[in-house]
């Protein structure tokens, strides 16, 4: 399957990605809207970080491993592994908000929601024409969406 | 039957995924005593505080064990195994063939003998008709005591006190929560239940359940000489390991049931995962039963794959649970109680009481073995990575792991491109 891989030898911390995907998770695909209005109001957060460390900085995201950490500790069935497209997928619904996934997960890339119980995950970009927003926002080719 | 499973819980789920990355085409026939789909166990104190409608509780949907090509026999126990003619039989009169048998059969409430729980009104939390009969008590009773301070208990306690139910929780030892948090944590969480209105009462236990001349439930003596009036006792100090299955058979059992680096118990062909099991842990040199839902997952799935005949070994249990109070999260991983003696243990500690917030490193021979998080957890699998992957942490990158900061970037080089950013196959 194809995945999101960050290269921290080209990435130079411009937080782009970061805001192209809550603009891609926003109601408005607004990146204006969404930073301004819907990031406050609805919690509308990234499920991308940016870590830095002098000049060395680096976009992580959820991995999508083949044998997933999260859905071993997921108490709900809220996460699993999708068979067909080998995708780790989240179902909000059935979420509980109970955070074991955030505590299971060693690559830091489940966060939990500003306001709901339920937490924030990289989809990639799920239905989106151009595949993930990141990538496509990504200047400096420092993300590549592809099969390894 | 080319796999057996016995059980109907995560262990199981866990084994049913394992055998489906291996053998994609023979049937799994999954033997469950309880009479409902594969649901979330934690989930019962959601249900029970109303959180959750019963909708919510299955962890698979139904078509998942069509596409496993998985059948399910529910309502029906296992009475007893042959590990010479390879076959289980069952209450039902049934004799079943298998060529692999998975023994996930989980845990049982402890219960000390106290007198006059036999009876009326005392009950267990640690399935779904415990608390379905909870939530129907809960609705014309006003008292409840829980017996047990720890996760269960103080879960127990919080959804019945959520049905209007006025809750005492008594716990033997001087604090709450005293295997999986330490002191500051327990001290953080307990405040946070007080606040809310239940009460806590630590140091001591029930002596007797007092009944009246018609065996109707009166109320409990206490240790400490007390009386207390109750409608309801709930007794949820822990589960033991249910093997009496295995051990009839004449298969090897410790604690729990003894297994192999490759989950296989002392009889051919059959193997053992979850709460029952006695297997690797992976900061120890033993084997442990480490009665934790992630462990019962990654040791059903090691199992199923060594079923379907991959050479797998499991890679160990690591002790973690998150748990959260009223909107205080909580989170412990591996060793957050090292023994006091030993000095090759290093523990660092952060502590604001005023935003109930707090921060445990226990660090061992320059390796993080364990933490504690409460109140701010954003950056816990930051910290479960270095548990988990056992990586060194050298002096500059402790005063980060200290600081509440730890990231990918202070991984090994190495070690950081394999896992993000791996070379192209070809």
């Amino acid at each position: 399957m194809k995945r999101v891989y960050p290269d921290k030898e080209y990435c130079i911390g411009c937080h782009l990605c970061e805001l192209a995907c809550i603009t891609a998770h926003s109601k408005s695909k607004d990146l204006i809207i969404a930073y301004r209005e819907e990031r406050g109001r609805d919690g509308l957060s990234p499920c991308k970080k940016v870590f830095e460390k002098g000049d060395t900085c680096v976009a992580i995201s959820c991995r999508h491993c083949d044998e997933p950490s999260c859905v071993a500790a997921c108490i709900s069935g809220g996460l699993y592994k999708d068979p067909e497209t080998g995708r780790t997928v989240y179902d909000r619904d059935k979420c509980v908000g109970c955070w074991s996934c955030l505590m299971a997960c060693p690559y830091g890339a489940i966060r939990r929601h500003p306001i709901e119980a339920k937490i924030v995950k990289c989809d990639l970009c799920e239905g989106r024409e151009n595949g993930p927003a990141c990538v496509e926002a990504c200047p400096n080719q420092a993300l590549k969406y592809e099969e390894r | 039957m080319k796999y057996v499973i016995i059980g109907n819980g995560i262990a199981s789920i866990g084994a049913i995924e394992g055998i489906r990355k291996v053998d994609t085409e023979n049937e799994i026939l999954v033997i469950g005593s309880e009479d409902s789909p594969a649901y979330g166990r934690p989930l019962i104190s959601y249900l029970l505080a109303g959180k959750i409608g019963p909708d919510r509780l299955a962890l698979r949907p139904q078509e998942f064990y069509e596409k496993s090509i998985v059948t399910l026999k529910l309502g029906i126990t296992v009475t007893d195994i042959d590990i010479k003619a390879r076959t289980v039989s069952t209450d039902k009169g049934e004799s079943i063939e298998f060529e692999n048998l998975l023994i996930a059969t989980g845990g049982i409430p402890f219960t000390p003998p106290i007198p006059g729980s036999d009876g009326t009104d005392v009950y267990n939390f640690t399935n779904l008709k415990h608390a379905q009969v909870l939530i129907s008590k809960a609705k014309t009773i006003k008292k409840a005591i829980v017996i047990g301070g720890g996760l269960i208990g103080l879960k127990a306690g919080e959804s019945l006190f959520d049905r209007g139910v006025d809750v005492t929780i008594l716990e033997l030892s001087p604090r709450i929560l005293s295997l999986a948090f330490d002191e500051n944590a327990a001290a953080l969480a307990g405040g946070r239940l007080a606040e809310v209105g239940l009460n806590v009462k630590c140091g001591v236990t029930v002596k007797e359940i007092q009944r009246d001349e018609e065996g109707n439930l009166k109320g409990v003596h206490l240790t400490d000489g007390n009386f207390m009036q109750t409608d309801v006792v709930v007794i949820a100090i822990g589960v033991v390991p249910n093997y009496s299955l295995a051990k009839d058979a004449g298969i090897t059992v410790d604690r729990g049931i003894n297994v192999n680096d490759h989950m296989a118990t002392s009889a051919d062909n059959v193997f053992a995962a979850g709460d029952v099991a006695q297997a690797k842990d992976l900061l120890f040199e033993d084997n442990r039963v480490i009665p934790i839902w992630t462990n019962a997952y990654n040791q059903g799935f090691c199992a199923g794959k060594n079923m379907a005949g991959a050479k797998i070994e499991f890679s160990g249990s690591l002790a973690m649970n998150s748990i959260s109070f009223y909107g205080l999260p909580t989170i412990s991983v591996g060793t957050v109680n090292p023994p006091e003696d030993d000095d090759s243990y290093e523990v660092a500690i952060t502590l604001d009481e005023k935003k109930k917030c707090y921060r445990k490193l226990v660090f061992h021979n320059n390796h993080l073995v364990g933490y504690v998080l409460v109140g701010d957890i954003d950056m816990a699998g930051m910290y479960t990575a270095f548990v988990k992957f056992q990586m060194a942490v050298p002096e500059d990158a402790r005063k980060q792991l200290l600081s509440g900061e730890p990231d990918v970037l202070m991984w090994p080089d190495d070690f950081f491109r394999e896992t993000w950013n791996p070379e192209t196959k070809n």
